[in-house]
């Protein structure tokens, strides 16, 4: 028995690295532990390595250095099929030769379960998708939502405890994708299983994650649940990559507690909330929500500094109003403001004053 | 309402549909195709008139000439042309004489003026072939009592006793009878170890004669031995081929196929190199000790020959269906079986493997029915006891001359690779052959 630092762990990685050619690593020094009953979301960007942190933990690739431990357990020398681990593929992986029922029954045999158990359970598997009635099809006859289904389905009819899933709604169209998200999240918190979720779409990570990890060149480079994650972001690229983002470069010029003074690089000055800058004369790159900026006087707090914007384009999106602006020397500065009741529509070639609560303006590296 | 007015006569007249200016819909059609058709027509003409040329004439003939052979009965002369037809007196007495009766003198008088003809037209050399084909050493008969003919003096049984008592002989009877139509069956029966005693029913000939039967059976054996190994060998290196990156399956696929554009001939004769008593193999054997140097080991002119070379000469046939087939064969599919709790050995077996049986379906039978024809190796390499079917074909095509029962072999040949192709469709279904 491996002694495990926190109790409450269900899946942890501790130092995992993994190379694939021997010269460069593709993970770097991964530390994550998961509590029982979690969703967790890997996100990033392709070749950030959360597929592979996926493969390791099902068994498909070998760390290269570090412990995998599931439940206390380390299973780096268990085989994949001993794992136990339910796995959703990204082209769902449905076996073209079997019906549906046989696909679903296949776990159950390799378990060498009784065929009464093995109809039960497979039925209840179908019903739990609404897919009752589809047990006699081949998977070529199902449509894409479907075979998703199914492939949900297979994943959990064994009763796993951890199930992984590969972009598994990649291959969807928007409407559908956004419902099976929903019946994704229902199912797991249902059935009280962990999940670990592996997706490029920022939305899909934080519409149905408890926690998101934010991959970026072999690392973690947030770990948060996705308010933190979108509110507050602990460094630039998690800033860019999640949400839309307005980011202007300077230097900070004094720190005082939650407050940080911010020269830009055209010299006005703005207030931001300091979050891995640690001493004045620091370059900075601060980063602001569209939505969070403000042009009305009456929105911007007493004795916060403003800055001046000249209004470039003025989009009309429906439910919002997108504005860009030119502000200290970027031009691709985007305000959003809801499409409420008396709200302005700017024209192009304006000049306003933008300012915005410090707490939302965060000063990260540069 | 309007949509009634239109919805009505459609409805009535579904079975003819006229176009607007009231011609039948199906032959406006056709005639709107009949230019596209006539062009894809003209473009594959060449094809179609080269392979009923060269293809389906040759072996309708041959077909023809399995079941038909007039050297009995008819004599053309190369040189004029004229045809003759012979024995058309014993003919005669054949047809009111029923199966078994003894020769009486009119049947020797039929016969005595028979040979008259054939010596005149210097047909018995041909007619005696067709005797010997079935009783061998009559040949000579023939060509003795034509020659004497014109001596022949009744009472001709007497006479032509004299020449050689054979001629009493009622096998000899019994195939001239046969002989005397054209159209016969002897061939197959004989392709068959088959043959007709004196009274016309079917027997056995006896067993130091019967090759043909168990020549097929040994093709068949053989045939099956080599493509079970062509896919014992070729399974692994398809899914090698299939699983690694591009640019080294690339490379391994140009050896895979550099045999393939080597001459039949220099791949045959360089395992003759091989396998020879003083051959590579043994004397690297005998080199290392392993074996004594008078032990040499017996390598071809053997069965074993046969079944090495033509393995590997026809192991392309079967990597190439099973490659195209492994290659699209997503990794997924067994790594979701591994995931769901199947071992490694189960999920190739349940996995893996079904979604293969198309190439395998298709490798085993393109060598197989490539090897149950095969003639060049074996003729090599097999000596005695490694020859097929098809080395026995071309010694009646070539030596024998008995082309009438190499024909007669070859479609038995070619009607059991038919059954076989049949049982394929059944069993397996030929849809889901994929071959490249």
């Amino acid at each position: 028995m491996a002694e495990t630092t926190n109790p409450n762990a269900f899946v942890e990685f501790e130092h995992v690295q993994k190379s694939y050619d021997g010269e460069t690593l593709v993970v770097k020094d991964l530390n994550l532990t998961l509590p029982k009953g979690e969703f967790l979301t890997m996100l990033g960007p392709s070749g950030s390595g959360k597929t592979t942190c996926l493969m390791m933990l099902a068994g498909f690739e070998t760390a290269t250095h570090g412990d995998i431990r599931l439940d206390g357990v380390s299973i780096n020398n268990i085989p994949p099929h001993k794992r136990g681990i339910g796995m959703v593929f990204q082209n769902y992986a449905l076996f073209p030769h079997m019906t549906i029922a046989e696909n679903l029954s296949f776990p159950l045999e390799v378990r060498k379960m009784g065929k009464s158990i093995r109809e039960a359970k497979v039925k209840r598997a179908l019903d739990m998708v609404e897919m009752g009635h589809f047990g006699s099809r081949r998977p070529a006859q199902l449509s894409g939502g479907q075979q998703q289904r199914i492939a949900l389905a297979r994943a959990l009819v064994f009763e796993p405890e951890l199930v992984l899933m590969d972009e598994p709604l990649g291959a969807l169209d928007k409407q559908l994708r956004e419902k099976m998200q929903f019946e994704i999240t229902r199912l797991a918190h249902d059935l009280g299983i962990t999940v670990v979720y592996v997706t490029h779409d920022q939305t899909e990570a934080l519409t149905m994650s408890d926690r998101v990890a934010v991959f970026n060149d072999g690392r973690i480079q947030q770990l948060a649940p996705p308010d933190q994650l979108y509110e507050a972001p602990t460094n630039n690229f998690v800033a860019q990559f999640i949400g839309e983002n307005n980011t202007l470069a300077g230097v900070v010029k004094n720190i005082s507690g939650e407050r940080a003074i911010v020269q830009l690089d055209n010299g006005e000055l703005i207030d931001a909330k300091p979050v891995n800058v640690t001493q004045a004369g620091e370059r900075t790159r601060v980063s602001i929500r569209p939505e969070r900026v403000e042009y009305r006087k009456d929105r911007i707090p007493d004795g916060a500094h403003t800055l001046t914007a000249e209004v470039k384009e003025f989009i009309y999106m429906g439910d919002t109003f997108r504005t860009r602006l030119s502000v200290a020397g970027n031009d691709d500065f985007v305000m959003k403001s809801r499409n409420a009741p008396g709200q302005e529509r700017l024209t192009p070639g304006s000049q306003i004053q933008i300012g915005w609560m410090p707490q939302d303006c965060h000063a990260l590296d540069a | 309402m309007s949509d009634a007015s239109l919805d009505a006569p459609l409805a009535g007249q579904s079975s003819a549909l006229t176009t607007a200016n009231g011609q039948p819909l199906k032959q406006a059609l056709m005639h709107a195709q009949a230019h596209a058709k006539r062009r894809a027509f003209y473009l594959v003409a060449p094809l179609l008139a080269f392979i009923v040329i060269t293809f389906i004439v040759p072996i309708g003939q041959m077909l023809h000439r399995s079941v038909y052979n007039p050297g009995f009965s008819l004599h053309t002369n190369v040189s004029t042309g004229v045809e003759t037809p012979l024995m058309t007196n014993l003919k005669v007495w054949f047809k009111e004489n029923p199966d078994g009766t003894e020769p009486d003198e009119a049947a020797f008088a039929a016969l005595a003026k028979d040979l008259l003809v054939l010596r005149e037209v210097k047909a018995a050399g041909q007619a005696g072939t067709r005797i010997n084909y079935e009783l061998s050493g009559s040949r000579s008969m023939f060509t003795k009592a034509a020659r004497r003919a014109k001596r022949l003096e009744p009472p001709y049984k007497e006479a032509i006793l004299d020449l050689d008592k054979d001629w009493s002989d009622p096998a000899l009877w019994r195939v001239m009878r046969d002989a005397t139509s054209p159209y016969t069956m002897n061939f197959y029966l004989a392709a068959l170890d088959r043959t007709k005693d004196e009274t016309g029913s079917v027997t056995k000939v006896p067993e130091n004669r019967q090759v043909y039967v168990k020549l097929f059976q040994r093709t068949l054996f053989l045939s099956i031995l080599i493509t079970f190994l062509c896919f014992v060998l070729a399974y692994p290196v398809a899914h090698l081929l299939a699983t690694l990156p591009l640019s080294k399956s690339n490379l391994l696929m140009i050896l895979v196929l550099l045999p393939f554009w080597t001459s039949l001939l220099v791949r045959t004769t360089s395992w003759m190199v091989l396998l020879q008593g003083q051959g590579v193999v043994n004397d690297t054997l005998v080199g290392m000790g392993l074996l004594d140097d008078g032990n040499r080991l017996q390598m071809m002119y053997n069965q074993l020959g046969t079944v090495i070379s033509m393995t590997h000469i026809l192991l392309p046939f079967m990597i190439l269906p099973l490659y195209s087939v492994m290659r699209p064969i997503n990794p997924s599919y067994v790594r979701a079986a591994r995931s769901l709790g199947a071992t490694s050995w189960t999920a190739f077996r349940r996995i893996y493997f079904p979604q293969t049986l198309p190439g395998i379906g298709a490798g085993a039978l393109l060598v197989f029915i490539l090897s149950v024809g095969y003639y060049i190796t074996p003729a090599l390499v097999g000596g005695a006891d490694g020859q097929l079917i098809s080395n026995l074909i071309a010694f009646h095509m070539q030596q024998s001359l008995n082309w009438s029962l190499a024909a007669a072999l070859a479609a038995l040949l070619l009607g059991g690779i038919l059954i076989l192709y049949w049982l394929y469709d059944r069993l397996v279904g030929i849809d889901n052959l994929k071959l490249g």
